[in-house]
């Protein structure tokens, strides 16, 4: 059995050996690799998705992280935000899904050049995600929700003025 | 630049005029205080210590700032002044035993006037003092070297927290004292640069005014208060003298050295201007 | 002490939902940040993964791009957390730098 594998550094693209904990999943990763056995959302834990996160359009976005693009709008999202932020490196967003069972949520910025912010999956926790991110320019932030199979959304637009008499 | 000019001498921002050249500074302190008083009936006094946040029109900052503050960075480089206060020096002692009251409750008297050596103190003066009393480097090269000033910072910023919540309590009443005072409102007063203004023009006049739609301007009153402080521009915890030194560049006027006596003068007037107030350093600001 | 690397826990709990925050000392570089005295590009260094265990059992986990804010802060929910019980929270960046800290739900 293999117990190390080379991966990828996601950012890089050079090789780096890690150890991985689990042989048999090890295996069957090498092994079953992109054929989609595994949805991509739900990836051996040490994965990090970086299709997702260096998809430059929001649509492609979703679709590399859950495999799916179909949002339902849904007012059971709540999005806290600013609606000026005071600070475009340090914007706080809180994303609560008053939803049965949520699986999963995303924050993506539209406009930043690559959209995907973070996304976090629940095995216990509540549908309730907050981050702090950096924003490009002047844009709608969309959370995305997954809940029992499927993908729900809501979106805020947030404004930033850049220039400030920054020293 | 030209926009922002314009933009002022709309406002009439000449109006505020600059206090009889030898009023007491206890006179001084009441006019002060209440110009403020005057511009923002609604704001209470104590609410001047978190800054522009209080004034009108600020209701989107002060949400944010308010939902930051549940975990704001500064606890970071909180974290690395308490450790840099509590190691012991090579002989054993520790920041503590330099200061009165262990350093508990005692910032509130920060900038002083010194008669022994007839110079204004600062805190980070007294800070760097315990080290060369105890056979350990200073911290130099404050203008230039940006890790050693935020070291600086952060153990000025735990020493001032120990402080948290005390009444900034000034004496100005020797001859020296009110000398330095004297030097530390003529600064403030006057115009310089190449946008020509005063301390006084951005932080009395235009205090609370959003330049630009997100460039907020603070009232001169609690200015000190949340110092040494972590802007969100900079991400990192800054003494009092780099936020004048970077304020004298965003007007085109010459900055002085960190630590220079007529910073040192300036930090005086200013938190004497803030007396009453309650500490709040280390804040968050903008 | 400049490379102090800190990961800090806040909880609280109030009728049964415990407000988890997580605050870490982290550049956060993306990559595209021009380096000021060298003129080049800083390359990118993030936190990617962050997860979550209450009592050894891991309740969330997230992965995290260079949007997210230097030194950023990370917060989730749980809910019927009982205080004293304990949290630990990991993280990895891009560089392969981990770590590991531990508190108890309040």
């Amino acid at each position: 059995m293999l117990d190390e594998i080379f991966l990828e550094d996601p950012v890089t693209q050079a090789p780096r050996r890690t150890f991985l904990r689990n042989t048999l999943a090890t295996a069957v990763l090498v092994a079953v690799g992109g054929t989609g056995l595994l949805s991509p959302h739900r990836a051996l834990a040490a994965d990090w998705p970086k299709d997702a996160f260096t998809a430059k359009k929001l649509e492609d976005a979703v679709q590399a992280l859950f495999g799916s693009g179909t949002l339902s709008p849904s007012a059971s999202i709540k999005l806290k935000a600013p609606a000026q932020a005071e600070n475009s490196a340090q914007v706080q967003i809180q994303v609560s899904a008053e939803l049965p069972n949520v699986d999963a949520i995303a924050i993506f910025v539209e406009k930043n050049p690559s959209p995907l912010v973070a996304h976090a999956s629940f095995s216990g926790a509540e549908g309730y995600f907050s981050a702090r991110m950096k924003m490009a320019q002047t844009s709608d932030v969309v959370a995305v929700v997954k809940s029992g199979g499927k993908l729900y959304s809501a979106r805020q637009n947030i404004k930033v003025t850049v220039g400030g008499c920054g020293g | 630049m030209k926009k922002i000019f314009l933009f002022m001498v709309v406002l009439g921002v000449f109006a505020a005029t600059s206090p009889a050249a030898m009023a007491d500074p206890t006179t001084d302190l009441k006019n002060f205080q209440s110009y403020f008083k005057k511009k923002f009936p609604t704001v209470p006094f104590d609410e001047y210590a978190n800054g522009f946040y209080v004034l009108p029109g600020m209701g989107t900052y002060r949400e944010q700032w308010m939902l930051y503050n549940e975990f704001p960075p500064l606890e970071l480089g909180l974290a690395i002044g308490k450790k840099i206060w509590e190691t012991p020096f090579k002989n054993d002692k520790t920041f503590a035993s330099c200061f009165k009251n262990g350093g508990k409750n005692i910032a509130q008297g920060y900038p002083y006037w010194d008669e022994a050596t007839q110079k204004v103190r600062t805190a980070e003066m007294d800070l760097n003092d315990c080290l060369k009393k105890n056979g350990e480097p200073e911290f130099t090269d404050l203008d230039k070297d940006q890790n050693t000033r935020v070291r600086l910072a952060e153990l000025t910023a735990y020493f001032y927290s120990l402080s948290l919540g005390q009444r900034i309590k000034i004496d100005v009443s020797s001859l020296g004292a009110i000398k330095a005072y004297e030097e530390g409102k003529k600064y403030w007063w006057q115009r310089r640069g190449q946008l020509n203004f005063a301390c006084a023009n951005c932080h009395m006049d235009l205090a609370g005014k959003n330049f630009g739609g997100n460039q907020p301007l603070s009232a001169a009153l609690g200015h000190t208060t949340a110092w040494p402080a972590q802007r969100l521009e900079w991400g990192r915890i800054e003494t009092i003298h780099f936020r004048y030194m970077t304020c004298n560049s965003q007007i085109r006027a010459k900055s002085q050295k960190h630590g220079s006596e007529i910073y040192n003068n300036l930090q005086f007037y200013e938190t004497y201007m803030s007396s009453g107030l309650p500490l709040t350093a280390p804040a968050m600001r903008n | 002490m400049a490379t102090d690397k800190q990961t800090k826990i806040r909880t609280k709990t109030q009728d049964g939902v415990t407000d988890v925050l997580v605050l870490v000392s982290h550049p956060m570089e993306t990559g595209l940040r021009v380096d000021p005295k060298t003129k080049e590009k800083v390359p990118p260094h993030f936190i990617q993964k962050m997860s979550f265990f209450l009592d050894g059992k891991e309740v969330a986990s997230s992965d995290l791009g260079t949007a997210v804010a230097k030194d950023p802060l990370i917060g989730i929910k749980l809910k019927g957390a009982k205080p004293g019980a304990k949290l630990k929270v990991t993280w990895s960046d891009n560089k392969g730098e981990s770590a590991s800290e531990e508190t108890t739900i309040s």
